[in-house]
């Protein structure tokens, strides 16, 4: 029988909980679980992807539904797909931080006009700059962001931190906070009225579990 | 050599150009047989006319200055330039008008499948036939003409524009926290129009029951359990559905949340949408209010196909 629905599931830091939450929907993920390589499980309706993927997919109709953080939806505000569930697990903040002691970008921006940004998400850090009225050259770069204001690559940072232990370690201290970020259900335009059936259903047991859980 | 062409354009050769024109063929003879008359407009219009649709929905992208200082576009769609043309070339004719187009507009979109920045479109805009007559007639229309295209297993989802602002409104919610919940609802985040539901005041157990009621879609089962202040959209479904034949009828999706991303419509929406792609076909509704911001007040409904997505979708059903 196929399954009924494709879901992109992200590797990763929401992976566990993920793949949890599939287990108690009855949604059998030992074979997942068992086999680190392999991305796509056709028996069960579930393909694997880095969590920033996840939009991409089900924008196209390539998973009808999938999982992945607030964050990754608000750096690509752009895609066309319903956001059905805030799951909630994954819980992350997205925050400036800069070195601690006398804060580094804010002297930039006082005596230089300008403060260094760097990051991986681009478009959440130079929107939350350009709508809070400061001239920010936006770094980009692709790991490690707590590496760029320890090295003088930028004064300051925009990324996501769970605990804060990274960026403790690294001697950054937390500035601002952008939002909270969590795990959301998000579904394909076509397939949320084309197998509203079985997306609603789905997300019906999610509420119960929740409930459940919260009660 | 290779000589590049704008990102979001590009050039169609024969044998695609072929099987497109075996799409709009069969479409203008349905549309030529329900009495529509092919219309021709200028691709660039006057920014100050065109803004008298809605010119932050339909987002025309591309602007230029002419050698009077006047500021020009390039049409984002062609609903609000045949509305321009039924209100100046059609004043005193006797409605309803029926026209149908295949045309190009132009958006500033990211360029991805099935959605170019210079857009084919083919559509039809029947003027002065109000709701449900002209809804039905609309529907109809678009059923046959993809039908006759051999598309397979397409749906159009039926909605009403002034459902859901008429539920707030009917709930007393003031209009700022209204603006902002549509906004939720026209990006479809549900998760967004339940926060801002409850921030609007509503408890809890009040916004699951309108986040649900968003997202009621399906048979005609989901008409049953409305609140009052959606009950005359919900009508106006019902009586646009009896006047369907059953080939059109089972067609029909009934959608509650439906909304589309343009301002102007005012009652029944509709969107396409076939399993084979992930995006809709294309859409449309009544825009009952857009003909009087030309002069001459009158109810209309239109829709648009994409005609690039028709294609692919047809392609991709071969495979199935």
């Amino acid at each position: 029988m196929t399954p009924p629905l494709t879901i992109a599931v992200p590797r990763g830091a929401l992976m566990r909980e993920t793949l949890e939450l599939l287990d108690r929907l009855g949604i059998d993920t030992t074979e997942v679980r068992a086999n680190d390589r392999k991305l796509l499980f056709a028996d069960i309706g579930i393909v694997t992807m880095r969590p920033s993927d996840v939009p991409t997919y089900v924008e196209a109709g390539a998973a009808d539904i999938g999982i992945t953080g607030k964050d990754v939806l608000t750096e690509q505000s752009e895609r066309e797909v319903y956001e059905l569930l805030d799951l909630h697990y994954g819980f992350c903040r997205m925050v400036v931080a800069s070195v601690d002691g006398p804060d580094p970008a804010e002297e930039a921006l006082r005596r230089l006009g300008i403060v260094r940004i760097a990051t991986k998400y681009l478009k959440t850090a130079s929107r939350y700059f350009e709508a809070t009225g400061r001239q920010a050259e936006i770094v980009e770069v692709k790991g490690s962001v707590e590496l760029a204001p320890l090295t003088g690559l930028a004064e300051a940072i925009v990324d996501l931190t769970a605990t804060g232990t990274t960026m403790r370690e690294n001697g950054l201290i937390e500035r601002e906070h952008l939002f909270d970020s969590t795990a959301r259900l998000i579904a394909n335009p076509v397939a949320h009225k084309l197998k509203a059936e079985a997306i609603d259903d789905l997300v019906a047991r999610i509420r119960e579990l929740e409930l459940t859980r919260a009660g | 050599m290779t000589l590049p062409i704008p990102s979001g354009t590009r050039d169609v050769l024969p044998d695609e150009m072929r099987e497109l024109r075996a799409i709009s063929d069969a479409l203008r003879s349905v549309f030529e047989e329900a009495g529509y008359g092919e219309v021709s407009t200028p691709a660039l219009e006057y920014e100050s006319v065109l803004a008298k649709g809605d010119l932050a929905g339909a987002r025309p992208a591309y602007r230029v200055v002419d050698d009077h200082g006047d500021v020009l576009v390039l049409r984002s769609d062609m609903t609000v330039p045949i509305a321009r043309v039924a209100s100046t070339r059609y004043a005193t004719a006797e409605p309803p008008l029926r026209f149908w187009y295949l045309a190009h507009a132009y958006r500033q979109v990211r360029p991805r499948r099935g959605m170019s920045r210079e857009l084919l479109q083919v559509g039809i805009e029947l003027i002065g036939s109000g709701a449900p007559q002209g809804t039905a007639e609309a529907l109809t229309v678009l059923c046959r003409g993809l039908a006759a295209t051999g598309l397979r297993d397409f749906r159009v989802g039926l909605g009403d524009a002034s459902l859901f602002p008429g539920v707030l409104e009917g709930l007393g919610i003031a209009d700022e926290a209204r603006t902002k919940i549509l906004h939720e609802l026209s990006t479809h985040d549900f998760v967004g129009v339940e926060r801002e539901l409850i921030s609007a005041g509503l408890d809890r157990a009040a916004a699951e029951s309108l986040l649900d009621l968003a997202q009621q879609r399906g048979g005609a089962e989901v008409l049953e359990t409305v609140p009052p202040a959606a009950a005359a959209s919900v009508e106006g479904m019902r009586d646009v559905h009896a006047l369907l034949d059953d080939d059109v009828a089972e067609r029909v999706i009934f959608d509650l949340g439906l909304v589309r991303d343009l301002g102007y419509y005012t009652g029944a929406v509709f969107e396409v949408y076939d399993p084979a792609l992930g995006v809709p076909l294309g859409g449309g509704g009544r825009y009952d209010d857009l003909l009087g911001q030309f002069g001459r007040p009158q109810p209309a409904v239109g829709f648009a196909l994409v005609v690039d997505r028709l294609h692919l979708a047809l392609h991709a059903e071969e495979g199935r």
